[in-house]
């Protein structure tokens, strides 16, 4: 049985599994979909409140949580989509910017 | 044990006796016999099969799929539009290697809307990725329905298998039959044991996962060599359903073949016909013989060129129009199958039958006319025409 991370563009259709089918939960954190963003959300820990209303907003899983704190965006995975921006009470706590690059 | 069944009732007999998880269930005509028996069987208590009565034939089949998924065993049966509105479904669970067993009892797709028989339903979803028997009566209906799993649940093979009879004709008529003992179809069938499935707990499973260009051909590449696997396996499912049944089946069967000169190439309840016919003219000395094709996906493409090198004269009978200007599909699979010959016989196409109509022994033997007329003259004349409409032409 093969693991995902074994699987890519190089795997040869015979050692790709039938249909598709992926034998383990949790592969998306394999894979980098963060270059899709064209908008990037900024995080100061200075404002932030840690009150935790971004985190349940993110469609994605692109705001890590520790010991009760949030820490900063998940570059990886974040779309950039500005909802956590949008939700989020305390000003400058999180300001979108233009690019797909936190600057 | 012998009985008298419509070939609706012996087809839920054979899942009564195959007693599978799931039914997709969605009635339409001449398939609503079977979920309408089962149901029965269901009440009854005589199977404990999770019966899911649902709202389109589009669900129908996406039930079949979540469960087979999910390790069940599930089944269904449909007819003509019922089976065009599953169409995007049949794709899905060919493509997630789901061995569905899916009873379609064929029925000529609307428009005109029609009930009656033709295979235009199923022939729409030749190139969907289901493995495709068709039965020339009820026996081979309820035979074909027990052999499927344990095709198409293989893991070289892996694929929904659809089992096709013809509506009314075959589906409605009673017929004497041959029923197995249940124990023995039990047996025969097995239990379905797939290597991993959604409810086992011990591996997560993701199945039908987006596929992006740089997969998607190998996942059909895959489907593609399945499909060719699936050949040997009919045939050795063949072979042990014979020690159990003393029925032999093979992916198409000969009927005088032998010496045939003129041959027919046809499939369902037609043969019997075109059977009657061949009888006939060779008490009259002609050398008549037919091909029924039993597996029409996977085609089998080598065997038949072998028979048909026989012949000097063949003609291909579609009970489908394909539109395509130059013949149906069973044609252009024919006509490809022999394309490889070195000295081929001369080839027509023949669409009849369209929409329920009609078609007698004379009307075969109207065919194999033509067919010696081609071999007396050396001219094919019209290589595709149709057969039993009025016109205002007198022709064959």
């Amino acid at each position: 049985m093969i693991r995902a991370k074994y699987i890519n563009e190089q795997t040869p259709w015979q050692d790709l599994t039938p249909g598709g089918e992926i034998y383990e939960p949790g592969t998306a954190r394999e894979f980098n979909t963060g270059t899709w963003r064209t908008d990037t959300p900024v995080f100061v820990v200075e404002a932030c409140k840690h009150c935790m209303l971004c985190v349940p907003f993110c469609p994605d899983s692109a705001i890590p949580v520790k010991g009760g704190k949030r820490l900063d965006f998940d570059y990886m995975h974040c779309k950039g989509c500005g909802i956590c921006a949008e939700v989020c009470p305390f000003p400058g706590a999180i300001t979108m910017v233009s690019g797909g690059v936190p600057s | 044990m012998s009985d008298r069944l419509s070939g609706n009732e012996a087809v839920a007999y054979a899942m009564k006796q195959i007693n599978p998880d799931v039914m997709g269930a969605f009635p339409i005509t001449p398939s609503t016999e079977i979920p309408e028996y089962f149901a029965a069987y269901v009440a009854n208590g005589e199977v404990n099969t999770e019966y899911v009565a649902v709202e389109s034939e589009h669900s129908s089949m996406s039930v079949c799929i979540a469960a087979q998924a999910a390790g069940a065993r599930a089944v269904c049966a449909t007819s003509s539009c019922g089976l065009a509105l599953m169409y995007e479904l049949l794709y899905v669970a060919a493509s997630c290697r789901l061995p569905i067993t899916l009873a379609c009892v064929n029925r000529a797709l609307s428009g005109p809307i029609n009930i009656n028989h033709d295979y235009s339903d199923s022939m729409g979803a030749r190139d969907s990725g289901w493995i495709q028997i068709y039965a020339e009566n009820n026996q081979e209906a309820y035979d074909n329905f027990i052999m499927a799993m344990p095709i198409g649940e293989t893991p070289a093979v892996r694929l929904p298998v659809m089992t096709c009879m013809d509506g009314f004709i075959t589906s409605h008529a009673v017929e004497n039959i041959e029923l197995l003992e249940t124990e023995t179809v039990r047996t025969f069938v097995g239990t379905y044991d797939p290597e991993n499935y959604l409810l086992k707990k011990e591996n997560p499973l993701a199945v039908g996962p987006y596929d992006i260009s740089a997969y998607y051909m190998e996942h059909k590449v895959q489907e593609a060599e399945a499909m060719k696997a699936a050949k040997a396996r009919i045939l050795e499912v063949a072979a042990e359903f014979e020690k159990i049944s003393g029925r032999s089946y093979g992916l198409f069967e000969e009927y005088q073949m032998d010496d045939a000169e003129l041959a027919l190439v046809l499939m369902g309840s037609t043969a019997g016909t075109a059977k009657a016919a061949v009888d006939k003219l060779r008490e009259q000395g002609v050398k008549a013989g037919l091909v029924k094709i039993r597996v029409f996906r996977p085609f089998p493409c080598e065997e038949l060129a072998q028979v048909l090198a026989g012949p000097k004269a063949v003609a291909v009978m579609d009970k489908s129009e394909g539109f395509s200007a130059n013949g149906g599909p069973l044609f252009a699979e024919t006509r490809s199958a022999l394309y490889d010959l070195k000295d081929r016989p001369y080839v027509i196409n023949i669409v009849y039958g369209l929409g329920g109509r009609d078609a007698k022994v004379e009307d075969i033997e109207k065919v194999f006319k033509r067919l010696a007329d081609i071999v007396a003259t050396g001219e094919t004349g019209p290589v595709y025409t149709h057969m039993g409409q009025r016109s205002k032409e007198d022709m064959v």
